[in-house]
């Protein structure tokens, strides 16, 4: 599974952050950054969370 | 001729709902019952406002979250067919970008998203935690009952975000007093524009104060947006009011709000005294956030294409209002929706909206709500109503829902 992030999208609600902190990051002016693309198993049900809350839809989780 | 005499008479066509509704006055955490009798019946219905005009009431969860997230939905109130909340001739003017649209709102939005990223704002937490326990002795030390909301829940967010912002905090009072009036429907127009241009003017001269002489503070970033020629002062001044408005009442109210849910369901209180585990204070917050609702009126928009939807075609030109409060009972996403249960997930919650103009501040107002309630009520543990349920008078007469005072003792 690898995680996407269209930063242009992101309106830096931090949401994806607090949902999964391993795999994702803000910078200095709240836009949302991606840590690991492809992140372990037991970080994959908050990277669903984040794909489910980021209210502008800028995450994806896709098979390879 | 047989047809027309056997046919039953034609139905009269269905009264098109007022809102807001009336809300239940025994249940007042609860979204009127007319609200949830026309999500039972379908996602989309037409409702009247104040001026007659006939937009579309939004009530599901999806539907909600869909139209939110549509770039063809505007947020500019000066599209066609906007449902306005109150007239439009407040004196309000533009609320910078939460009424625009993207580019320019996406533009504008991130000039000031940078405080609000979620590290910056736990740096924050210790002096949140100095702030609501400082009110918390203050209390202890005074007289009690006391209105909750004058001594604690309006202080809270208002010396935050004057902090924040780089207001001095001696002006609260003149603050509280403005946007009081400038978020209550029964202030007149007149009353309403000059609160919003008193406050206003007030911003205008603290940022030109900073453009001469820049601290480190919000207020400082965006007067320096005007240097460099990417705000004109007006703009500027817009922005700073959003920001000291936005986070005001929204806040204080889910405080006292969230404290009288909280006192009416004691086994729920009980689970946030006893705990001392910050995860479970978190997702308390989330499950608060769902159950209470106090932007009541609804995220409204104007449709700027065709648009189908639930079994709707939405026209160009016509309104949509998300009410959030019922999409957060929706009972397709949170099993038995109308119990507040502090140990459910309810993070995919909308009081923040959903889509671009989705909270800025709300990693601000989390970690503020994180911290009251993980304290308040360890810290004043026989905390409870000095009133009869039924004296505390709530309000359906302002933008922003909450409780007018809520009279405490312990
Ligand atoms: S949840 Fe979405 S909008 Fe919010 S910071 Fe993450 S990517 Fe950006």
């Amino acid at each position: 599974m690898k995680v996407e992030l269209e930063a242009d999208r992101c309106v830096a609600s931090g949401q994806c952050v607090l949902a999964a902190m391993d795999v994702f990051d803000q910078d200095d002016d709240g836009i949302a950054i991606l840590l690991d693309e492809q992140p372990a198993v037991e970080h994959l049900d908050g990277v669903r969370e984040a794909v489910a809350i980021c209210p502008a839809a800028a995450i994806r989780l896709v098979d390879q | 001729m047989a047809d027309i005499l056997t046919d039953p008479a034609p139905e009269a066509p269905e009264a098109v709902p007022e809102f807001p509704m009336p809300r239940e006055s025994r249940c007042p955490f609860d979204p009127p019952p007319t609200l949830k009798q026309l999500q039972e019946q379908g996602p989309l219905t037409k409702v009247r406002l104040w001026d007659g005009s006939e937009p579309w009431l939004v009530t599901r969860y999806a539907e909600q979250r869909a139209l939110l997230g549509d770039a063809r939905v505007s947020a500019d109130t000066d599209s066609p067919g906007y449902p306005t909340k109150a007239s439009p001739d407040a004196g309000e003017g533009k609320l910078s970008f939460i009424m625009m649209d993207d580019p320019e709102h996406a533009r504008l939005r991130r000039m000031v998203t940078a405080p609000f990223a979620v590290k910056k704002v736990e740096a924050l937490r210790p002096a949140v935690q100095r702030i609501v326990d400082g009110l918390i002795d203050d209390m202890l030390a005074g007289p009690s009952p006391v209105d909750l909301v004058d001594v604690f829940a309006l202080p809270i967010p208002s010396l935050v975000i004057c902090e924040l912002l780089g207001v001095p905090y001696e002006e609260h009072d003149f603050f509280q007093e403005h946007t009081k009036t400038m978020v209550r429907t029964t202030a007149t127009p007149e009353e309403r524009g000059r609160a919003s241009r008193d406050v206003a003017g007030y911003l205008a001269g603290l940022l030109g104060k900073r453009l001469a002489e820049p601290k480190g503070d919000l207020l400082s970033s965006i007067a320096g947006r005007i240097t460099a020629g990417e705000l004109t002062h007006q703009q500027a001044t817009e922005m700073a009011l959003l920001l000291l408005i936005a986070g005001h009442e929204t806040t204080a109210n889910m405080i006292a709000l969230g404290t009288l849910a909280l006192l009416q369901n004691p086994d729920q209180l009980a689970l946030l005294r006893e705990t001392d585990d910050p995860k479970f204070v978190a997702g308390a917050v989330e499950e608060l956030l769902r159950y209470l609702h106090i932007t009541h009126l609804g995220r409204r928009r104007a449709v700027t294409e065709d648009i189908e939807i639930g079994g709707q075609m939405i026209k160009a030109g016509e309104g949509v209002i998300m009410v959030n409060e019922i999409g957060n009972r929706d009972p397709e996403v949170f099993t038995d929706p109308d119990r507040l249960d502090l140990t459910r997930d309810a993070r995919r919650h909308v009081a923040f909206g959903f889509g671009v103009h989705q909270c800025l501040g709300q990693p601000l107002a989390r970690m503020e709500l994180q911290v009251v309630y993980g304290t308040l009520y360890k810290r004043i543990p026989t905390l409870k109503l000095a009133a009869p349920v039924e004296h505390v008078r709530f309000k359906t007469d302002a933008f922003i829902y909450g409780v007018h005072a809520l009279p405490v003792s312990w």
